[in-house]
């Protein structure tokens, strides 16, 4: 792997931008691995580079039924924050906000990193009792997080529209170390990484049955490349977590929908931040192509189609022509969905499993990009040591039976 | 958007319903009796298939009434429509 520097850009710009190497091999799969992760999307090609980088484990495949980053990773509108409301969702976001703040250069790959603020909206009284608690459990749990008035939200994001609306905005909570990165680049960022420390990514590999030996435990799994023997097993497969754990007989408390996004014509730089409204479900940011980066609802039913109906974006159209009224006349460039899996309280599952050998990682329903370098961090952890690091021991699939929820699902409402 | 054929109404568009989620889902009946596991069955875990399912929509602003349905989530296609009470229709033999 050669380094990414300014000399080296240099160099090569001059040679007319020839001469730039595969940033990761693509290797055909062997026959054994210590670890295999399934799902080559952001949450798995990052355990797989911790796995190598901290943990020594070397020998790891990363199977990917179609091309890494191509599911959610490539889907989500790239907002990152960590203000939750419990103690447990707070921490475990946060470590992901500290990794992402070094990221880049860990990495030694640009990932367009961006702490541009993430503005959230209160538009009723309820909003500002939700958004003003919101702000004194963050700051209680060391996570930053302040209250604005109108008039700052206004001064701090100048097109959007406080009064003279359906809903006036009545104050907001503004996480300034929030923002955004490039999601392509944080796939190919720890792509490029685990695939320099020993790691195989194996693309158009998909997964069809887990081996179980006669004790139960994972030995192995059967892919449409031929199968592999491991005893070590993550599966980090978003919204068809539960198609892979029913291989190996396991039922998870998930239900996958698809979740709308779409994207703008490309302008000049207009939108200094991110906007975030619950109340009229709205979510916004520019890109640094200069589209406007729209997050839309989950559509009302579960499916696998990676498409949802046009009343969904549309609705959330609405409420952003309401709060910023220059964009009325922009136009729409492109609409996609991706299939996020949703648990019973909205938090993910980063564990064990009851199956000696097999681990998961999901649950991160509509909110799993901003948690990228921490679920991917802990879930290595988990993986290495069988067990959970301090930080995901609350996030167990065993909660749901044993009542211990993490409700962030009456906590957030609908954008996560 | 998805046109639903209600059992009682015939085809609207999607936005009069309301998705009520896995279809034949039994409370358990002794509650006194049934462990952790099932409860958590009954509570939490879902079959969430990639393919038919059986599942529930209630046509709020029409009849208002439930009924249940078989989808494909692969395609997002209905395969049929019933009422609550009745078996589900084998996929084979459902109206596509």
């Amino acid at each position: 792997m050669t380094p990414f520097s300014a000399l080296s850009l240099l160099r090569m710009g001059l040679r007319g931008q020839r001469g730039w190497q595969p940033q990761w091999r693509s290797p055909d799969p062997k026959s054994y691995y210590d670890a295999i992760i399934v799902g080559g999307g952001g949450h798995g090609l990052g355990t797989a580079y911790y796995l190598a980088r901290e943990h020594g484990i070397t020998n790891v495949a990363v199977l990917e039924k179609s091309w890494i980053g191509g599911g959610n990773t490539g889907r989500n509108t790239t907002i990152i924050r960590s203000n939750y409301l419990f103690a447990e969702s707070a921490a475990l976001y946060d470590h992901a906000l500290k990794l992402w703040e070094g990221l880049s250069q860990a990495l030694n790959y640009n990932l367009m990193f961006s702490q541009r603020g993430v503005l959230m909206l209160a538009h009723t009284v309820h909003d500002m009792q939700v958004s003003q608690r919101h702000v004194h459990a963050n700051r209680a749990a060391g996570v930053d997080n302040e209250w604005l008035s109108p008039a700052e939200a206004h001064a701090f994001c100048p097109p959007l529209k406080i009064d003279d609306i359906r809903y006036p905005v009545l104050g907001a909570a503004l996480q300034r170390r929030g923002g955004t990165a490039r999601h392509d680049a944080v796939a190919w960022g720890y792509a490029r990484g685990a695939d320099a420390l020993g790691v195989d990514i194996i693309e158009n590999c998909e997964v069809t049955g887990i081996r179980l030996g006669p004790s139960g435990a994972v030995e192995g799994v059967d892919t449409t490349r031929g199968p592999i023997r491991t005893q070590r097993l993550g599966v980090v497969a978003a919204g068809h977590s539960s198609v892979i754990l029913r291989m190996a007989g396991v039922r998870l408390p998930l239900e996958s929908y698809p979740l709308q996004a779409l994207v703008s014509e490309p302008v000049k730089p207009v939108f200094p931040c991110v906007v975030m409204s619950n109340t009229i479900h709205a979510y916004i940011s520019q890109s640094d192509k200069g589209e406007l980066v729209i997050g839309a609802g989950t559509d009302a039913y579960t499916s696998y189609t990676q498409r949802g109906a046009l009343h969904i974006p549309s609705h959330a159209l609405e409420a952003i022509c309401e709060l910023f009224p220059m964009f009325r006349r922009l136009r729409m460039l492109r609409n996609w969905g991706g299939i996020v899996d949703v648990s019973p309280d909205r938090s993910p599952i980063i564990g064990r499993t009851p199956v000696p050998g097999l681990y998961v990682n999901c649950g991160w329903g509509t909110g799993g990009f901003k948690a990228t370098p921490g679920s991917a961090h802990l879930f290595a952890w988990t993986m290495a040591h069988d067990e959970p690091h301090p930080i995901n021991a609350p996030f167990t699939l065993e909660r749901f039976r044993d009542g211990t929820l993490i409700d962030e699902a009456a906590a957030a409402a609908v954008a996560h | 958007m998805l046109l639903i054929q209600c059992p009682y109404c015939g085809e609207r568009p999607e936005p009069e319903f309301v998705y009520g989620g896995q279809a034949h889902i039994a409370r358990p009946a002794h509650p006194a009796s049934t462990s952790l596991e099932e409860w958590t069955d009954y509570l939490y875990r879902r079959d969430n298939t990639r393919g038919v399912h059986a599942e529930r929509w209630r046509h709020t602003h029409g009849c208002g009434r439930f009924f249940n349905a078989l989808r494909d989530t692969g395609t997002d296609r209905f395969l049929a429509t019933y009422r609550v009470g009745e078996r589900p229709p084998e996929p084979a033999d459902a109206r596509s």
